[in-house]
């Protein structure tokens, strides 16, 4: 009796087992793209456009036919604004999961907890966000701007326009301090002052103690990079005040879309550099909006992040057929060439050999009293090469490391 | 030199209003009836939904929040009634239940409402003196704190509600034995609590930013709150926001927000080594 239930299980088993194999000599297995994106949590409202935008792609890149003739599978799991749950997921989608591509990531934090865990294998990463920059890294290809994009055109615009003393407010890690190291340093060449500096710790929301020192310093305008939504609260309670300043960020309007969430006139006066902003309106964007907004109609606001995610994975299809390979050593090697672009709905945008991050078409933008966005000043095409210049060369050398203007590569 | 006194009585209002606000609630919920509520946050963050949505159908903002900490409070009742009730003399599994809720909450609300919703604006105008400009709204949240803590104090001291209650919290039994209702008695104090989280939520909503998750931006603040005021809510938590709020201001003024933060923290672990219940144990006995 029980060996005969052995006997039936075992041939049933063997049975499953064939028929499974002949489903997949039939086709080829789908590439497996692990994607880390808050949707809940603290950050989830600028999260969720990452994952609708990777789900688009994936559903117009598997329509025409996938990659290299095989489809693409998208495996999304949330870590919820937890670094020591990204790595954690990171772990599993790597080891368990095996996939042949790891996407994602919000803030530097969260990027700089997965770094060194995709660092010990040989699959690619995508990191999709703008950042304070200087990540030389061979393991991944940065999609969003940079410093030399973002800031050395804000920067010297808010200047020219407002004067030269700059009030930071900065969230207090990585991201806020390398961005305020960069203001300080593109203040001084430009001869400008920073008359004052100050660090929040994430989750702050109160804001009346930091309206009164700005107000006692009397700048001319405030660099705005704080982070997430309680420390947006500062924008409404500046409105509440009348603290009346101009203000210039690398993150607000495009990333977080306070102009849609707070009510006029709580952003007014904000500028702001991006290779992205919805309201931009050339026929390739709209044509984009459109295809978005078919799938997502809700959509609150198409972010800088949701549209780089949408990029990343166009971004990785290239690599993948002109290498005609999957692996990281051959997607670089068509990196290496400079001929790794795409046709994004900014325009074309290229990855640059030395540093792997991507040129991207810069605008400045400002928003009016009633919220409304005007596009000021279109930069055109700027390529991320200062780590090119500082010596940052992944054509040359696997280098692991984040650079900054007060940490430069040595020189050899 | 006075616009530079004012400014450092704003300060000081400014944070006392916060501290009183979050934690009153939660000085009734945890401080009187001894239940670890983990929840505190989404009752906060209830009233701020609630008072966002209504003003949103054209009520006007102070109606809307009024009915935002009714809303908050009679949701508490339910919450009593159908969880807390069953914790009451296990305050480990009370920490639980009412976690668990509280995420259950916060994902409902991201599924439902989405990751954030558009904000309604601070209502009021400002002010200048010399050569700062003040928001007018923060006066009114230090006038609601006020407000609050005098009527804690009439409810708790002068009501034939408030002996009751108090009773019950210092013996249940034997308030029982007395004839009081015990059971509908923790049901209206829960209630009171949520309410006045509900209110917290509801006087803070027109100057933050509303996403599910943020009760935590509260919680933190009243747990310490609290902690540092002991048992006697009437005694404990209005001289604890006090004196917490002195500390974080002159921090947050010298040295800036980050020292502000760790600063206060490090002053709350100091209390509790030397009181370890709290700064109402103190007055409590020296007024016997």
């Amino acid at each position: 009796m029980k060996s005969g239930h052995l006997l039936r299980t075992a041939f049933l088993g063997a049975a499953i087992g064939t028929a499974a194999l002949g489903v997949a000599q039939a086709a080829e297995p789908p590439l497996k793209i692990g994607l880390l994106e808050d949707v809940s949590g603290d950050l989830a409202f600028m999260g969720m456009p990452k994952l609708h935008g990777s789900q688009l792609a994936v559903e117009e890149i598997n329509k025409k036919g996938g990659i290299l003739g095989r489809q693409i599978e998208l495996i999304h799991l949330d870590p919820q604004g937890d670094n020591a749950r990204y790595q954690e997921f990171a772990r599993r989608l790597l080891s368990r999961d095996k996939v042949d591509v790891l996407i994602g990531g919000i803030t530097s934090a969260s990027r700089e907890a997965i770094r060194p865990i995709i660092d010990r294998t040989t699959t690619p990463y995508f990191y999709t966000n703008q950042y304070e920059g200087g990540v030389c890294d061979a393991s991944m290809i940065s999609m969003g701007a940079v410093p030399e994009q973002q800031f050395s055109t804000l920067i010297p615009w808010m200047v020219g326009k407002f004067g030269k003393k700059v009030y930071v407010i900065a969230a207090d890690y990585n991201f806020g301090q390398i961005s305020a190291e960069w203001n300080r340093k593109i203040m001084k060449d430009l001869g400008g002052e920073v008359v004052g500096e100050e660090f929040i710790p994430l989750g702050v929301s109160q804001f009346a103690q930091t309206i009164q020192n700005i107000q006692k310093a009397k700048p001319d305008w405030i660099l705005t990079i704080n982070v997430g939504a309680a420390q947006d609260s500062f924008f409404e309670q500046a409105a509440a005040a009348k603290l009346n300043l101009p203000m210039g960020s690398s993150i607000k309007v495009m990333l977080g879309f306070e102009h849609k969430r707070f009510k006029p006139p709580a952003l007014n006066n904000m500028h702001a550099t991006a290779n992205w902003f919805e309201e931009i309106d050339t026929p390739e964007a709209s044509d984009f909006k459109k295809r978005w907004r078919a799938k997502f109609a809700d959509e609150l606001y198409i972010n800088d992040m949701g549209y780089n995610a949408y990029n990343a994975l166009y971004m990785y299809k290239t690599l993948v057929e002109k290498a005609k390979s999957i692996k990281l050593d051959d997607m670089r090697k068509v990196i290496a060439t400079g001929e790794a672009c795409i046709d994004a709905p900014e325009g074309q945008v290229c990855i640059d050999p030395k540093s792997q991050h991507t040129s991207h078409r810069m605008r400045l933008i400002s928003v009016g009293p009633q919220h409304e966005v005007k596009v000021e000043k279109d930069y055109g095409t700027i390529k991320p090469y200062w780590l090119g210049e500082i010596g940052c060369d992944l054509t040359k050398k696997n280098d692991k490391d984040q650079y900054t203007p007060s940490h430069l590569p040595k020189k050899s | 030199m006075s616009a530079e006194l004012f400014s450092v009585f704003y300060q000081f209002a400014d944070v006392f209003a916060f501290l009183i606000l979050s934690a009153a609630g939660l000085a009734i919920v945890f401080g009187m009836m001894g239940v670890i509520n983990m929840a505190h946050g989404e009752f906060i963050m209830c009233g701020a939904y609630v008072t966002v949505g209504l003003v949103k159908l054209g009520v006007p903002l102070a109606i809307a929040q009024a009915l935002a900490a009714v809303t908050a409070g009679l949701i508490g009742v339910a919450v009593e009634y159908l969880v807390v009730r069953r914790f009451y003399k296990r305050p480990l599994d009370s920490l639980l239940a009412t976690w668990g809720l509280s995420l259950i909450v916060t994902q409902s609300m991201l599924l439902i409402v989405g990751s954030s919703i558009t904000g309604i604006g601070t209502p009021e105008g400002s002010f200048a003196i010399g050569g700062y400009t003040f928001s007018t709204y923060r006066l009114v949240l230090f006038a609601c704190a006020v407000a609050v803590l005098i009527g804690l104090y009439v409810t708790f001291m002068k009501t034939r509600f408030g002996m009751m209650a108090r009773a019950t919290m210092q013996n249940a039994a034997m308030a029982r034995a007395l004839g009081a209702r015990t059971g509908r008695i923790y049901a209206i104090s829960f209630g009171i609590g949520a309410g006045l989280a509900g209110l917290c939520g509801a006087l803070y909503a027109p100057t933050m930013t509303l996403i599910p998750t943020m009760g935590a931006t509260f919680v933190v603040e009243s747990f310490v709150t609290v902690v540092v005021g002991g048992a006697n809510v009437l005694l404990g938590t209005a001289p604890a926001a006090v004196f917490l709020a002195i500390i974080r201001m002159a921090l947050n003024a010298s040295y800036g927000q980050i020292i502000g933060q760790i600063g206060m923290l490090f002053a709350v672990i100091l209390i509790i080594r030397v009181l370890p219940e709290g700064i109402s144990s103190v007055l409590v006995r020296r007024g016997r």
